[in-house]
């Protein structure tokens, strides 16, 4: 491959657009299989890590900097998420029968929610420590949970599992289940009462409402 | 009644954990089902708020803010050697012997050489953690939950639940002080030092539900069914299409 790729960059002068296009395309043949094989359990590392890192040495994130924190959500965290299916999965049999149209605000009302929610989380970090649980889990599976514990001195340890999708952009989390307790399955007994009350659209009032209500309860 | 909220500590303390950790974040049961009593339920919900919003978290949070954290730390540390005790019987009724082994452990080594429970040594050493209860030992022997109650002040529970903090209530060492004055302020502070380990995850439930109210409901319920089959519930039926 590289003698290949030695050969067509020393081409005749004619050639070099060309040849450095056919460069820059095997490197990024190269990068992306390694980048989408990143395993499930290697990725929820290192973005805990990254991002618990930030918080520790982030002096704006240390001084509750709620506008850097939510930058920090959307660029490290949102992109490991896919909102399209938690949102699906919260919505249940309204998703199926909503337009492609409701269903872009409702994803993008619940990100939102989502992203606030736990940008608040972050300011409340303290000292615990992250354990990562060996995957447990066939190569070839599509469908995978990577389990971590929090340690925390004189507590009971709590699990934090991710329940996580291969897609074709690598590895995506579709659930978090905290101590048992599972996101999707909280918002779908919530966003079931509002479907019911108000139809799809209530539902998206109701996630829009709420986000533009600062700090309402 | 101080029982039901020691009921709350664990659902409590591992929501505060979502609130204090980097993640981010199915199915419904019928409401109905787990809940038949939800107008009462939601009533009772209303006085709460009222009743925990004025008086009840304003003194909690002058409590966090104005006490010397070692001795927050103590008294955290002084109720938790109890609810090891109680962690320690339930393993036993539910024939855990290794689980047991470990709390007994844990009762015997901080409550002789961490002052009463004060100074959890046991931790320190490694030891971790135990985590069960009477409604938990219904769980495990087949008992369904019940229906699903709402108490002002004191939180979310269910008939089997509710009824495991009753006999853990009268059970309690702290029942047996003879002592009224004495007894009353440990149960008071005991309420404290619970309703404070709650605050994070109120906020944070505030901050991310659209009803509060069936967002405490499910979590409640979710984190029982994991801590009776201990981490392990069986998968729950996926709606998803």
């Amino acid at each position: 491959m590289t003698k290949t790729l030695d050969r067509r960059i020393a081409a005749p002068p004619i050639h070099h657009a060309w040849a450095g296009a056919l460069a820059l395309l095997l490197l990024a043949c190269a990068a992306l299989p390694a980048f989408a094989q990143e395993a499930p359990d290697a990725l929820v590392k290192r973005v805990s890590e990254e991002a618990l890192q930030i918080i520790k040495t982030d002096p704006k994130v240390q001084a509750g900097d709620q506008a850097r924190i939510r930058e920090l959500m959307e660029t490290k965290l949102a992109p490991n998420f896919d909102f399209d299916r938690m949102t699906a999965l919260a919505a249940g049999r309204a998703y199926r029968s909503a337009t492609p149209e409701q269903k872009k605000r409702l994803a993008d009302e619940f990100k939102t929610l989502l992203v606030r929610t736990y940008s608040g989380a972050l300011t409340q970090y303290r000292d615990q420590r992250l354990d990562y649980k060996p995957l447990r889990a066939d190569p070839s599976a599509t469908e995978v949970t990577v389990r971590t514990e929090v340690v925390r001195q004189g507590q009971a340890p709590v699990q934090i599992d991710y329940s996580m999708e291969k897609t074709p952009a690598g590895w995506k989390a579709y659930d978090v289940i905290v101590g048992g307790v599972s996101l999707v399955t909280n918002y779908r007994d919530e966003f079931t009462q509002q479907v019911q009350a108000g139809g799809i659209d209530g539902l998206i009032k109701s996630l829009a409402a709420k986000n533009s209500g600062g700090a309402a309860k | 009644m101080i029982a039901t909220a020691v009921a709350n500590r664990a659902l409590w303390r591992s929501l505060a954990l979502t609130a204090a950790i980097v993640s981010l974040a199915g199915c419904a049961a019928a409401p109905s089902r787990d809940d038949p009593f939800e107008p009462m339920n939601r009533a009772s919900y209303r006085v709460h708020e009222v009743v925990d919003g004025k008086i009840v978290k304003p003194m909690v949070q002058a409590y966090v803010d104005y006490t010397p954290h070692p001795i927050q730390k103590s008294i955290s540390n002084f109720f938790g050697n109890i609810d090891d005790f109680f962690s320690f019987v339930n393993d036993v009724l539910q024939g855990k012997p290794d689980k047991a082994g470990n709390d007994l452990g844990r009762v015997i080594t901080n409550t002789a050489f961490g002052v009463l429970g004060l100074i959890d040594i046991a931790s320190d050493a490694g030891v971790p953690k135990g985590n069960e209860d009477f409604g938990q030992t219904f769980g495990y022997w087949g008992f369904p939950q019940g229906p699903y109650i709402f108490i002002p002040v004191f939180g979310p529970t269910t008939v089997r639940d509710g009824t495991g903090w009753i006999i853990r209530g009268y059970a309690s060492p702290i029942s047996y002080i003879e002592d009224i004055s004495t007894r009353n302020i440990l149960i008071g502070l005991n309420l404290v030092d619970l309703r404070a380990s709650a605050l994070q995850a109120e906020s944070l439930i505030n901050q991310a539900a659209l009803d509060p109210y069936t967002f405490i409901r499910r979590s409640y319920l979710q984190r029982r069914e994991y801590l009776v089959y201990d981490g392990k519930p069986p998968p729950p039926k996926d709606d998803e299409q």
